[in-house]
């Protein structure tokens, strides 16, 4: 039974931080119908960015995950207007084949210039540290990573759904043309919504370094995760997403456990199969 | 316009293919082999192209699961020829009918699903099928086949002194998968994939059975992936999951087909001319040089294709061509559809 209650603890755990990453990219599909398949790489280069900044001027994830959300909003904001943009009104397979172009860019650059090898942040404040709660061990990088979780997906609810810039953004997704009719200026809606979507994968990048060694492939499985969590938990609903993501990691840990370590993502994806054939929109599409 | 009758167009296919199979006896391409293996390369990728354009291009299905189909191939014949020592012909025979099996199977719920949930379902399959062959001990595992050295020729299905043999095999596979597709567009079928990809209520409606359609030309696509795949693993002399059934790899797939042009006759193969070359040449260029150099050409390349002409290659040799005429009317006067 402890055991059970621990792997439970450990999947909801990284479950969050799936959340943290699928919120970003649900922003971009629920908004523009965009999938970005570059995400992945989002979050391998914000946890570059991380790292450097710990290791050259030996700043700590916690506060250097500001920097690379920061990073990642721009860099998002540069791929609407560098490449999206250009997609918008074509085939829908033209933006996520462009955004592919850009992942294999972003992920060989990295490799080119910063090697295949493993990169390891060592001494930050987290690293290493845990929590005892009875029997249960919980991790202290992984909690922090999943209370941050919990608070920028809240954050970005909250925007989308009670601000004045949400409501434009949603006239946005549901009508384009309507929408600029009202007056909204809805090429500065994508640019900041793909902002937006990049800085929360930024953040998720950013404190990821405290326990997750860096190297150049490390984002293709999140990203496949992601695209996972976001079609699971039905077209654009970022609390589907979240639940998904959060189903996700502990689907994950217990397939990891109970069966073999190397069934987990067969587990993963034969879950979201599993949905869609039972409910083609994802949970909580419509 | 009727596509069934032997047109100007198929004569002068005729004459490339001609031309193709005299190219080994060039001197130039005899003595290099480097330049023969990017030839069979492309014309390889152009017969996967062709054969992922069946589904994607003409019926309107992007899938990105066909490496499942061509790792299916590939393995069919690397077990028979390492695991049970024979031939690899029942090898490909059986890969090509499970492949068509497994594609059915898998499609048939998929197809219910729209847009980008049938495309993440699609890479859900490869996943799945790229783990499970990595841990499954009967086919080799993460370790995969390596083929023993055999006497060259047909019955095996390789050759060693020259690069010829495997080029002539290519450009069976170019022929069968070209041909194939060539035969499918003059025929009842191929108006019918049309129909379900401009609209599939409207076909519907008009008494097409569009779920059938889709089936068969999924079928057709994987049985095709299936056999480029028995050819590359016959090529490589070994076969391990990375190399056949990635996600990477499925990618090329649509790729190649997209940036050549998809639904038209010609996109694979100048989609597989410009692409393969490109990718052969710069990692030979700076492979040893730090690595991804290659890659983030190819990227780049990517980027910029998809954003200035969608409609790949083909659309760009359309506008050339449409430029030309609009000049040379506006010298006599006249009017081109397609001008502003």
């Amino acid at each position: 039974m402890e055991n059970f209650v621990q792997v439970l603890i450990d999947g909801m755990l990284s479950g969050m931080i799936y959340a943290l990453v699928a919120a970003g990219l649900c922003l971009i599909w629920g908004v523009m119908d965009v999938i970005n398949f570059a995400h992945g790489e989002y979050l391998m280069i914000a946890m570059y960015v991380s790292y450097w900044l710990g290791f050259l001027a030996g700043v700590d994830p916690v506060i250097s995950m500001i920097a690379s959300g920061v990073f990642i909003f721009i860099l998002g904001a540069l791929t609407y207007k560098l490449i999206i943009h250009y997609t918008i009104g074509k085939p829908p397979l033209a933006a996520l084949l462009a955004t592919f172009g850009l992942a294999m860019f972003l992920k060989n650059i990295c490799l080119n210039r910063f090697s295949p090898n493993f990169l390891i942040l060592s001494d930050t404040w987290l690293g290493g540290k845990t929590f005892q709660l009875g029997g249960l061990i919980i991790p202290a990088p992984q909690l922090a990573a999943g209370i941050l979780s919990l608070l920028v997906v809240g954050l970005v609810y909250l925007l989308i759904n009670s601000t004045r810039f949400g409501w434009a953004v949603q006239a946005t997704a549901m009508d384009r043309e309507a929408a600029e009719l009202m007056g909204i200026n809805t090429e500065r809606i994508y640019i900041l919504i793909f902002g937006i979507g990049g800085a929360c994968v930024g953040i998720a990048g950013g404190i990821m370094p405290s326990y997750l060694a860096v190297h150049p492939e490390v984002g293709s499985l999140f990203g496949l995760i992601a695209f996972i969590c976001v079609a699971m938990g039905g077209f654009g609903s970022i609390p589907g997403a979240f639940i998904a993501g959060i189903l996700v990691g502990v689907v994950e840990a217990i397939a990891g456990f109970y069966i073999a370590p190397v069934f987990k993502y067969i587990a993963v994806f034969g879950l979201y199969l599993a949905v869609v054939f039972l409910r083609p929109r994802g949970l909580f599409g419509w | 316009m009727d596509r069934k009758r032997f047109s100007g167009k198929d004569a002068a296919w005729l004459v490339f293919l001609l031309l193709l199979a005299l190219i080994p006896l060039t001197p130039v391409m005899a003595e290099n082999s480097f330049h023969m293996h990017v030839l069979i390369l492309i014309l390889l990728f152009a017969s996967m192209a062709q054969a992922w354009n069946i589904i994607g291009g003409y019926c309107g299905q992007v899938s990105f699961g066909h490496s499942v189909f061509f790792g299916i191939g590939a393995y069919g014949a690397g077990m028979a020829v390492v695991t049970y020592g024979g031939t690899p012909w029942p090898g490909i025979l059986t890969g090509m009918v499970l492949a068509a099996a497994v594609a059915v199977a898998i499609s048939y719920p998929c197809f219910k699903l729209s847009g980008h949930y049938f495309a993440i379902a699609t890479f859900a399959i490869v996943e799945i099928f790229y783990r499970s062959f990595l841990v499954w001990d009967w086919v080799g595992g993460a370790l995969g086949l390596d083929y023993p050295l055999l006497d060259e020729g047909l019955k095996n299905l390789m050759w060693h002194e020259s690069k010829a043999g495997y080029y002539y095999g290519a450009l069976v596979l170019f022929l069968i998968s070209f041909g194939l597709v060539r035969w499918i567009e003059g025929h009842r079928f191929g108006y019918y994939m049309r129909a379900v990809r401009e609209g599939q209520e409207t076909a519907e409606s008009l008494g097409v059975n569009s779920t059938a359609v889709k089936l068969t030309a999924m079928a057709l696509s994987a049985a095709m992936a299936a056999l480029c795949g028995s050819f590359f693993v016959q090529y490589n002399l070994r076969v391990d999951p990375p190399m056949v059934m990635s996600l990477d790899m499925a990618m090329k797939f649509v790729l190649v087909t997209i940036l050549g042009g998809a639904g038209t006759l010609a996109g694979p193969l100048l989609g597989a001319a410009v692409l393969i070359p490109l990718q052969e040449y710069t990692r030979a260029f700076w492979g040893g040089l730090g690595g991804g150099v290659d890659l983030i050409i190819f990227g780049l390349l990517i980027i910029f294709m998809v954003v200035k002409q969608p409609s790949g290659i083909v659309g760009i040799i359309d506008d050339i061509r449409k430029r030309i005429l609009r000049k040379k009317a506006a010298g006599k006067g006249e009017v081109v559809d397609g001008a502003p």
